[in-house]
């Protein structure tokens, strides 16, 4: 009985610019309106750092889901890039105090600096904040296409390889990396194992949301591009895909490369976000966390990154914070002390993975028409859930000392199935 | 025209083409039939460059094309419709004929080809916008075919078009690539499927353990009594 809806193409632009605008402006005025004490003041950090996530778990979406690479390198690459931006942002005054191990550093200017003192001389007062804000994006910008050029290097040699392999290799690298920023002799660069802090960072939310949505369109566009057709055959059929002309070789390091890029730009939006860098959030864990967003999601749907990286950082940052400090939903056990949330957590990806395989979206994307046609339906559906409910209920309860009782009978069937799956190979779905 | 001389290829150990020597003459259908593991994927495997050629040359309408790139090799119009299909499951019958034509910019000429395909195939046409992975095995196939045509081939390269299909479906798609032959394509067709392929071929090559140990016009060898013995049962 679904209804189905369809607009013009040109509805379409017009409604996702508006609620784009619509957004924004929401975040806007609520970051001016809110409190810095309210306990709401967590949504914009959700915001902020799930827009983040975001663009990394669709940069690592574009290589696992729709070029077929599975690359475990993500956290490395976000390391150089928030390294880069970092080295290149913090003013000259504070460079003594930083990097106070290593005699002030080797480099000793900022980018932002020199655009904001640039720019200050013309235009005044404005000019200074102007010329910082316009400086901020070049270092952003060299965070990308450093980390895009050693993600070239290191493509060379690990691409070559398959599936595992290539993914223990990127891991590889991407630890090395860590261990290589940590390293004594760079420390006038790297600072060695210290923090790196006090450089420019955005003052608005609005910041990494706007860069990440920019990142993640131009994404949307490679992928829905004859580029993005090459990457998904290459996914599908290496051999066929070389029969017909596709490079492998080349567009798989474009692949690397492009997704790389935007990892770097998100390393230095995090950087900026936490406004200080080591190198100790980048372990392979940061990896696990982007993989297993890009997997909530659904492999090859950037919709589903986009929607698992803001349910990911809303859950870990925000609402299963309860379960460590002891009171979840007016609920308080013993047992709910700090590190219980990484067990609920734990648990919650346990059922995804078993039940929902294929992640919220699957391979599907938003669409106008999709949503429209569900909102539509909402109504109709929830009062034939609700008529049926009772029902249901009453049948529940009817069936339920049956179903109690053929529990063992039940129980040893599936173990019996489990044991033939195993004995056979078979995977257990 | 195709010509191989003295094509030889290991695959590590194993000398798997042991000098080969074929050709492909313009407007014939050419088809090298054989046991499994004879050989027949890696000589077209190895013409498209697809795997590492050790000795011998491959010469395109005299042009030298033994070294040269899988791309530049498919730019100089030759075209190979893979064993088992292979389409590409998660794009669209639309997709994957545009992925076909990956290297072409003339966009008019790419339509009139589609066009083509969609004339040689109208189920592709009522397909167009379904995913390949959901097509059946012949209308995979005949997407197959299609996505190769798409890349303007002068040569099309078939291996095993009729695996795994019914024989109403083979049947079609034979006949299929006797209209590809009209329209100025010359096939060359690697069949197990031996009579078949005989029936519709000018001229056609057999081949053991990585040599060929006869050839002659298709319907000669349909009555050679030593290819009757070997492959056609009887």
């Amino acid at each position: 009985m679904n209804k189905e809806i369809s607009i013009s193409k040109k509805q379409k632009t017009i409604l996702s610019l508006f609620t784009c605008l619509v957004f924004l402006a929401l975040v806007y005025v609520g970051d001016m309106l809110t409190p810095p004490t309210s306990s709401w003041g967590m949504l914009f950090t959700v915001l902020e750092k799930g827009s983040i996530y975001a663009l990394v778990a669709v940069s690592m979406n574009l290589l696992n889901g729709f070029t077929g690479l599975f690359s475990l390198g993500q956290a490395g690459f976000m390391l150089i890039g928030g390294y880069t931006y970092a080295i290149f942002s913090i003013p000259a005054a504070s460079r003594d105090s930083v990097y106070q191990y290593f005699d002030g550093g080797l480099i000793k200017f900022s980018i932002p600096e020199i655009f904001s003192n640039a720019l200050g001389g013309v235009l005044g007062e404005l000019g200074y904040s102007l010329g910082e804000f316009i400086g901020m994006f070049v270092p952003m910008i060299m965070a990308g296409l450093i980390t895009a050029g050693l993600a070239f290097l290191i493509g060379i040699p690990v691409l070559r390889l398959k599936s595992d392999y290539l993914a223990i290799a990127t891991l590889g690298f991407a630890e090395i990396l860590r261990a290589f920023f940590q390293w004594k002799a760079l420390g006038p660069i790297t600072n060695g194992s210290n923090i790196l802090r006090s450089f420019s960072t955005y003052s608005s939310p609005l910041f990494p949301i706007i860069i990440s949505g920019l990142c993640i369109g131009f994404i949307v566009l490679l992928i829905n591009s004859s580029y993005g057709r090459a990457f998904k055959a290459i996914r599908d059929d290496e051999i066929a895909a070389e029969a017909m002309g596709v490079n492998l070789f080349k567009h798989k390091q474009w692949s690397f490369v492009i997704s790389s890029f935007f990892a770097g730009i998100g390393g230095a939006l995090l950087a900026m976000f936490s406004s200080s860098i080591t190198t100790t959030p980048f372990t392979s864990n940061l990896t696990y966390e982007i993989l297993l967003i890009v997997v909530i999601g659904g492999i090859g749907s950037v919709t589903g990154s986009i929607l698992g990286s803001f349910l990911f950082v809303a859950c870990s940052e925000w609402w299963l914070r309860g379960l460590d400090s002891g009171a979840f939903l007016g609920l308080s056990f013993g047992f709910m002390r700090p590190g219980f949330r990484k067990v609920v957590f734990a648990v919650v990806i346990m059922i995804i993975v078993l039940f929902y395989s294929k992640g919220i979206m699957g391979t599907r994307e938003f669409s106008w028409e999709g949503f429209l046609t569900f909102l539509k339906n909402l109504p109709g559906r929830l009062i034939n859930f609700f008529k049926a409910f009772p029902k249901r209920l009453a049948d529940f309860f009817r069936t339920l000392p049956a179903k109690i009782a053929g529990l063992p009978a039940r129980m040893k069937n599936s173990l019996k199935k489990l044991k033939t799956n195993t004995k056979h190979g078979k995977e257990a779905r | 025209m195709l010509e191989i001389r003295n094509l030889n290829v290991h695959y590590g150990g194993i000398h798997a083409l042991r000098g080969i020597n074929l050709e492909v003459d313009d407007g014939k259908i050419i088809s090298l039939i054989g046991a499994n593991g004879a050989g027949k994927s890696t000589t077209l495997k190895s013409v498209m460059g697809l795997v590492p050629k050790s000795a011998g040359s491959v010469v395109w309408n005299g042009r030298d094309i033994t070294r040269l790139e899988t791309k530049e090799i498919v730019k100089a119009g030759i075209a190979l419709c893979p064993e088992g299909r292979k389409v590409f499951p998660d794009l669209t019958v639309a997709e994957n004929l545009t992925i076909g034509a990956y290297l072409r910019k003339d966009k008019e000429e790419i339509k009139k080809d589609r066009d083509w395909v969609y004339e040689l195939f109208p189920r592709m046409k009522e397909r167009e916008w379904q995913l390949a992975g959901t097509l059946s095995g012949g209308e995979q196939q005949m997407l197959a075919v299609g996505r190769a045509l798409m890349t303007k081939p002068k040569l099309l390269m078939l291996d095993e078009p009729s695996l795994g299909l019914a024989p109403l479906v083979i049947k079609d798609i034979f006949s299929i690539i006797r209209q590809i032959k009209e329209a100025g394509v010359n096939v060359l067709l690697i069949e197990q499927n031996a009579k078949a392929a005989l029936e519709i071929s000018d001229f056609a090559y057999v081949m053991e353990t990585g040599t060929i140990t006869m050839s002659g016009p298709g319907r000669e060898l349909l009555s050679d009594d030593r290819v009757k013995k070997a492959y056609l049962g009887e």
